[in-house]
């Protein structure tokens, strides 16, 4: 008899756990979202704000990547996606196996400037050069019309959104020579450039400060401005993946984003809006 | 008898506990890291001389990040061994016992500073001070990493090699001066060699501190994925490519596989340096001293 109890309640209690928190998660109302470290900010601010007027309902927020918030979200671990890309065909199929559909919500928008040491007599540079540069075509800052000192490329991991947008937007399928320092993040990008006089990087819009000297690029100055208009072409999307089109409080919390408080947030820590 | 009993099995299940976590590790690294010796090929993984995981089609050799972090670690015993086994022979044979009650804890207060400090202070500090002094472009590159896990290992490397130089039994140091050695003399021909299996296992533990850390290469090593050809080169350590790749890299890719690969290749690495750490150690009670 012990033991038929003890079956039971490791059932009840394993059931609870396999049939996806989802069930769970609408009973006790919380949210939970999961995902890119560059959309962190906005999820995090905006979180707070939205406790403070729907206070029956929780909303946690946590980091770890666009890849782990994708896969939590296949994996039902999680209610939103944050994302700095889009989700890949692969991650998808993933997704329809297990029977979620991702759902692509556009949060704001994120510029990546190209930022030099501010002693730099650069100004500008044009998407072409900014290949050349971390191809290792140019290797000289003479060569763009600076004194003649070799350039310190610096570019992020390998694996982190801002690197893939960067490949995609200006090495076009060219490798990254070798020899550039690849770093973990946005500040530690922005604090090797500001001590470092002939360094070269690229860093989230909202990561930008007197530091650092951000560069035109082809001509047009990297800005909320500019990216909205869609003049600047070093920008890309940030996204929040729902398990289909938003219900419920997931979609009230949406909602809370794209209203004007939630946009504003997006742009105090450094985005663009997209409302 | 029974709370004896009772008392006996609760320890058990803890002593397990350790066992099941290690096996639950090494089946799960392996698990998530075999299929990349099979896609890429164990030699042209080992000794693959280029690691663009994200590009296509993908590269996974990871020749620059084995030689950057036995770069990196062999600096680091360069910094850490003169001044650790220094530090213990001053503090066991040498300092006023005031003078080592001061001394010891400040030595391992240094093994309790989280690694992100040592990290931050290489970034901000050491990196600009070393491309000033060596006219260096960048000051984040193996030499800076070197020196600060060099610092990071000296209380480790102290505080074993100096429980060994304790052990050493009276009775060979009354004899040595005896014989009319000095103190000098004494520690050089007599001590040191008494106690040289303790200072070994205590740079082994070093150097398997050492390749393992994280942190600090993350921030300071500068993660450039060339073969280094000098220690004034950035560098990217094994540990560091999986800390920084694994947050944002798709669930399920080749990417992912070849990290836990790198894991495996580090797990074996330490794997074997705790070995010899236990062999040097064994054979020190079969040699008497």
């Amino acid at each position: 008899m012990k033991k038929l109890g003890m079956f039971l309640s490791l059932f009840v209690l394993m059931s609870a756990v396999f049939t996806g928190g989802n069930a769970l998660y609408a009973a006790s109302k919380s949210i939970t979202i999961t995902g890119s470290t560059t959309v962190l900010p906005i999820a995090q601010m905006a979180a707070e704000a939205f406790m403070d007027i729907h206070q029956d309902i929780s909303v946690s927020v946590r980091g770890g990547g666009s890849g782990v918030g994708i896969a939590a979200l296949i994996d039902a671990r999680a209610d939103i996606a944050d994302a700095s890309r889009s989700i890949k065909t692969k991650e998808i199929k993933l997704a329809r196996e297990k029977g979620i559909d991702p759902y692509a919500n556009v949060v704001a928008r994120d510029g990546i400037a190209v930022v030099v040491h501010p002693d730099n007599p650069l100004d500008s540079i044009s998407i072409e050069d900014l290949k050349k540069i971390y191809t290792g075509e140019i290797e000289n800052w003479k060569d763009l019309g600076g004194p003649s000192k070799s350039i310190v490329v610096i570019s992020r991991d390998y694996s982190s959104g801002t690197f893939e947008v960067f490949k995609e937007l200006v090495l076009e399928g060219a490798k990254v020579i070798d020899g550039a320092l690849m770093l973990a993040s946005n500040k530690a990008v922005s604090t090797t450039v500001s001590t470092t006089p002939n360094s070269i990087g690229y860093i989230g819009l909202g990561y930008l400060s007197e530091d650092v000297k951000a560069l035109k690029v082809d001509g047009v100055k990297a800005s909320e401005e500019t990216v909205k208009k869609g003049e600047y072409k070093l920008a890309r999307p940030l996204f929040m993946y729902t398990n289909g089109e938003p219900k419920g409080i997931i979609k009230t919390f949406i909602d809370f984003i794209f209203s004007p408080q939630g946009q504003k947030i997006a742009r105090e820590v450094g985005y663009v809006p997209v409302k | 008898m029974i709370k004896e009993k009772l008392f006996k099995y609760l320890t058990l299940t803890a002593a397990l506990c350790s066992v099941v976590f290690l096996f639950g590790i090494i089946f799960s690294i392996f698990k998530e890291g075999y299929s990349i010796f099979a896609e890429v090929g164990f030699f042209k993984f080992i000794f693959g001389r280029s690691w663009h995981p994200t590009h296509y089609p993908p590269e996974f050799g990871i020749l620059p990040l084995i030689v950057s972090s036995i770069l990196v670690t062999a600096g680091a015993l360069l910094v850490s061994v003169p001044l650790g086994v220094g530090s213990a022979i001053y503090i066991s044979e040498l300092a006023h016992p005031k003078g080592k009650e001061i001394l010891k804890p400040i030595v391992e207060l240094l093994a309790g500073v989280p690694s992100v400090i040592y990290g931050l202070f290489g970034m901000a500090f050491l990196g600009p001070f070393i491309s000033r002094v060596f006219g260096l472009p960048v000051g984040l590159n193996a030499l800076n990493a070197s020196i600060i896990l060099g610092v990071m290992v000296v209380p480790i490397i102290s505080s074993i090699s100096e429980d060994a130089l304790n052990l050493v039994p009276r009775q060979l140091i009354e004899a040595s001066y005896a014989l009319g050695a000095n103190k000098w003399e004494t520690i050089i021909r007599v001590i040191l060699p008494a106690a040289k299996s303790g200072v070994i296992s205590s740079i082994v533990l070093g150097f398997g501190r050492a390749i393992g850390e994280t942190m600090v290469v993350l921030m300071v090593a500068g993660g450039a994925t060339s073969i280094p050809r000098s220690i004034f080169r950035p560098v990217r350590p094994m540990t560091s490519a999986i800390a920084a790749e694994m947050g944002e890299t798709t669930m399920g890719s080749s990417h992912l596989h070849a990290l836990f690969g790198i894991a495996i290749v580090l797990f074996v690495i330490t794997f074997i340096s705790n070995l010899i750490t236990e062999w040097v150690m064994r054979n020190r009670g079969k040699n008497g001293a």
